[in-house]
């Protein structure tokens, strides 16, 4: 067995030399050290400089923002009846909890997307726009973030907890918001805005992912029935714009229903979304299977793993952390594709805007209109594609 | 079934007469390259075999044959009493009965020390967690790095994977344990410490086939020597008869350039 050798008793620690690190002499090296560097660093500075006051100027004191306060209810959540507003409220409370325990259970990137949420809540609080009862309603989402963190970091299973937490959560932000009968219905084609927009995506993004999984693997699968329609779809829909795919949800998939059976025009076009979707987290995920050397199937074989556990344990975990990257790439042009839907009739945020910026009573507004949508599509792409890179880091992708 | 014996300096066990491994004619083609001819091997239970040959010579395929890992498509193969077929229910009994160590580790990079050792326990044994853990931790002991244990492979040496990939292997308790050039890929002084860890095995009784090009190792814990060239045993023997004494011209010329 080994010994233990310790040639030289280690003396003292060295700490690393010092990186004496002045900005003035980065700036020196980087953008200053010779004449054509010095030439591109003045005239990108001074265009830097041209835009960002032009932007300044117009966004603090040629801008009219009221048509976005005045509007707020209808970017956020459309023509949703305002007497039922407090269940949107509540299906956003539910979602909070279900934010804080997962930040209490993991912290990590949760809590930085906490910190996003807390954020977002209270600039809302603080905006003289916002009415008196949502002003109550978001202090509540805040205390219950706070609650729910401290909740997540002391139950026990915690874990399990987060899983059966999050899938039960869906059904019950559903019921508020549809109501199910058991609360008066309200209509989908009142979903509009935000809300709806963040729904599809929601849709899109979670269940294309289980069944991007299943096509990629039952891609790779010896049993040709399967490889052969999982080929076959994948291509098809590839070779298909999402426009269509939207249109034809609309138009085709009715007449293969038997009559009287309909199916709610939302419904489809999430369904639409996501079968769409699917077929290219099929492509990414084949790509993380085909990255995972031989020697893992083999190694898992010889320990006696039957092909489903060799899967589950040793290959497919490896394979999806190879591709984060590309699943959040996927996950955030699928949520900006929403905004096609607009095509078949769903309002969403372009949507609202488009009807908002036609009102006569807001003419000449559209800048300031998109300008603000563009930000807010900004604000949620860029939390979704900073968390991926957190979430690489803490599982050292590419380290290995 | 093996039992730990640490610090003892026992002798070889007696070997038995009881024969584990079986092949006979075993043929194998990739494609149209012809790897393995005709090759017929009785292995004891206990015996310690060393496999040796140039390169190419189809000592890795051999091996992995054994346990299944290449089809053959002439021939038999016999892992006590079992007939390895194509019959899935063959392949996974003998996978029970043989571990396997690869030159490249092999080991899941996305899991900790433990969770390797443990998985094929718990989930191919059937094994309650707390008594996967506590055989993990035995064996980590054993090859001499209980401390790794909540590591991840990349936090580790080539010699501790190695030795890892090792307990891993042990922890499904098999017959037979198989080794592809378990040393190649090491560093010169991490070298040591797996092949102490293997003459440790060998002393403890397992079977063992063995691919390696560590002579040393090979004279002093070998049973018995086979010599391949162009898929073909073409001598076998004592390591004294095959070192000292060659017969065959192609062994004199395959000593003669890695000696
Ligand atoms: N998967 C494969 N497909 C096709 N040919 C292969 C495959 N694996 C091995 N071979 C060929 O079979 C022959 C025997 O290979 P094998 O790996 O068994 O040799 P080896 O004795 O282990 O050599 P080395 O000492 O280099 O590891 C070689 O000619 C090799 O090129
Ligand atoms: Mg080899």
């Amino acid at each position: 067995m080994s010994v233990d050798l310790k040639l030289v008793e280690a003396k003292q620690m060295i700490a690393p030399p010092s990186q004496s690190f002045s900005m003035w002499v980065w700036i020196r090296k980087n953008l200053f050290n010779n004449w054509y560097n010095m030439l591109l660093t003045l005239l990108a500075g001074s265009l830097l400089v041209y835009i960002s006051y032009a932007t300044l100027t117009w966004v603090f004191t040629e801008a009219q923002w009221a048509v976005i306060g005045d509007n707020y209810k209808l970017f956020m959540v459309g023509q949703y009846p305002i007497l039922a507003l407090w269940r949107i409220w509540s299906a956003l409370t539910m979602m909070t909890f279900m934010f804080g325990i997962s930040a209490g259970t993991f912290k990590g990137t949760m809590l930085r997307l906490c910190y996003i949420l807390s954020t977002i809540y209270l600039v809302h609080i603080i905006a003289p726009f916002t009415e008196n009862t949502s002003k109550i309603w978001l202090t509540a989402q805040l205390v219950m973030l706070v609650i729910s963190y401290f909740i997540g970091s002391k139950i026990p299973y915690a874990k399990r907890f987060n899983i059966v937490g999050w899938v039960i959560s869906i059904p019950i932000i559903l019921f508020f918001i549809h109501g199910f009968g058991i609360l008066p219905v309200i209509r989908t084609n009142v979903w509009n805005g935000l809300m709806l927009t963040l729904m599809l995506a929601a849709v899109a993004i979670i269940l294309s992912f289980p069944i991007g999984v299943l096509l990629a693997l039952g891609r790779t699968s010896k049993l040709s029935v399967i490889k052969y329609f999982c080929i076959g779809y994948i291509e098809l829909i590839r070779g298909i714009p999402l426009i269509t795919i939207l249109f034809m949800a609309q138009i085709l998939f009715p007449l293969f229903l038997p009559t009287g059976l309909t199916i709610d025009n939302l419904l489809r076009v999430m369904l639409g979304a996501t079968f769409f979707t699917a077929a290219y987290m099929a492509e990414n995920v084949r790509g993380g299977l085909q990255s995972i050397p031989n020697g893992q199937y083999e190694a898992a074989k010889t320990i006696g793993l039957n092909p489903v556990q060799t899967t589950a344990f040793v290959i497919l975990p490896q394979a999806l952390r190879a591709i984060i990257p590309t699943i959040v790439g996927q996950s955030i042009s699928m949520f900006k594709d929403t905004s096609l839907v607009a095509i078949v009739g769903l309002v969403d945020l372009l949507g609202i805007a488009q009807s908002v910026k036609s009102n006569p009573e807001f003419l000449g507004r559209h800048m300031e209109v998109y300008v603000f949508i563009a930000f807010v599509y900004w604000v949620i792409a860029y939390s979704m594609s900073y968390s991926s890179r957190r979430i690489e880091k803490s599982l050292g992708v590419g380290e290995r | 079934m093996v039992q730990t014996q640490r610090n003892i300096e026992v002798g070889p066990l007696p070997k038995t007469n009881e024969t584990i491994i079986k092949c006979e004619g075993v043929n194998k083609w990739f494609g149209d390259m012809h790897v393995l001819k005709d090759v017929n091997l009785t292995i004891n239970k206990g015996e310690v075999l060393v496999i040796l040959g140039p390169s190419g010579s189809g000592k890795s395929t051999f091996i992995r044959t054994i346990n299944g890992l290449e089809p053959i498509q002439k021939g038999h193969i016999e892992i006590d009493g079992v007939n390895l077929s194509h019959d899935l229910k063959d392949i996974e009994a003998i996978r029970k009965e043989t571990g396997m160590v690869f030159q490249q580790f092999n080991l899941f990079p996305h899991m900790t020390i433990l969770k390797n050792i443990t998985l094929g326990p718990i989930w191919v044994k059937k094994k309650p967690k707390a008594e996967a853990e506590k055989l993990a931790r035995e064996l980590l002991e054993r090859v001499g790095i209980p401390e790794q244990a909540d590591k991840y492979p990349g936090q580790l040496s080539g010699g501790q994977q190695q030795r890892v990939a090792i307990a891993r292997a042990l922890a499904m308790q098999p017959e037979i344990m198989l080794f592809d050039e378990p040393t190649s890929a090491l560093d010169p002084e991490m070298i040591k410490e797996v092949l102490d860890v293997m003459k440790e095995l060998a002393r403890s009784g397992m079977t063992m086939l063995c691919v390696t090009h560590e002579m040393g190792f090979a004279r002093e814990v070998a049973d018995r020597i086979v010599l391949f060239d162009g898929g073909e045993i073409i001598e076998t023997g004592t390591p004294e008869k095959l070192f000292d004494n060659p017969k065959h011209e192609r062994t004199k010329l395959f000593l003669s350039q890695i000696l």
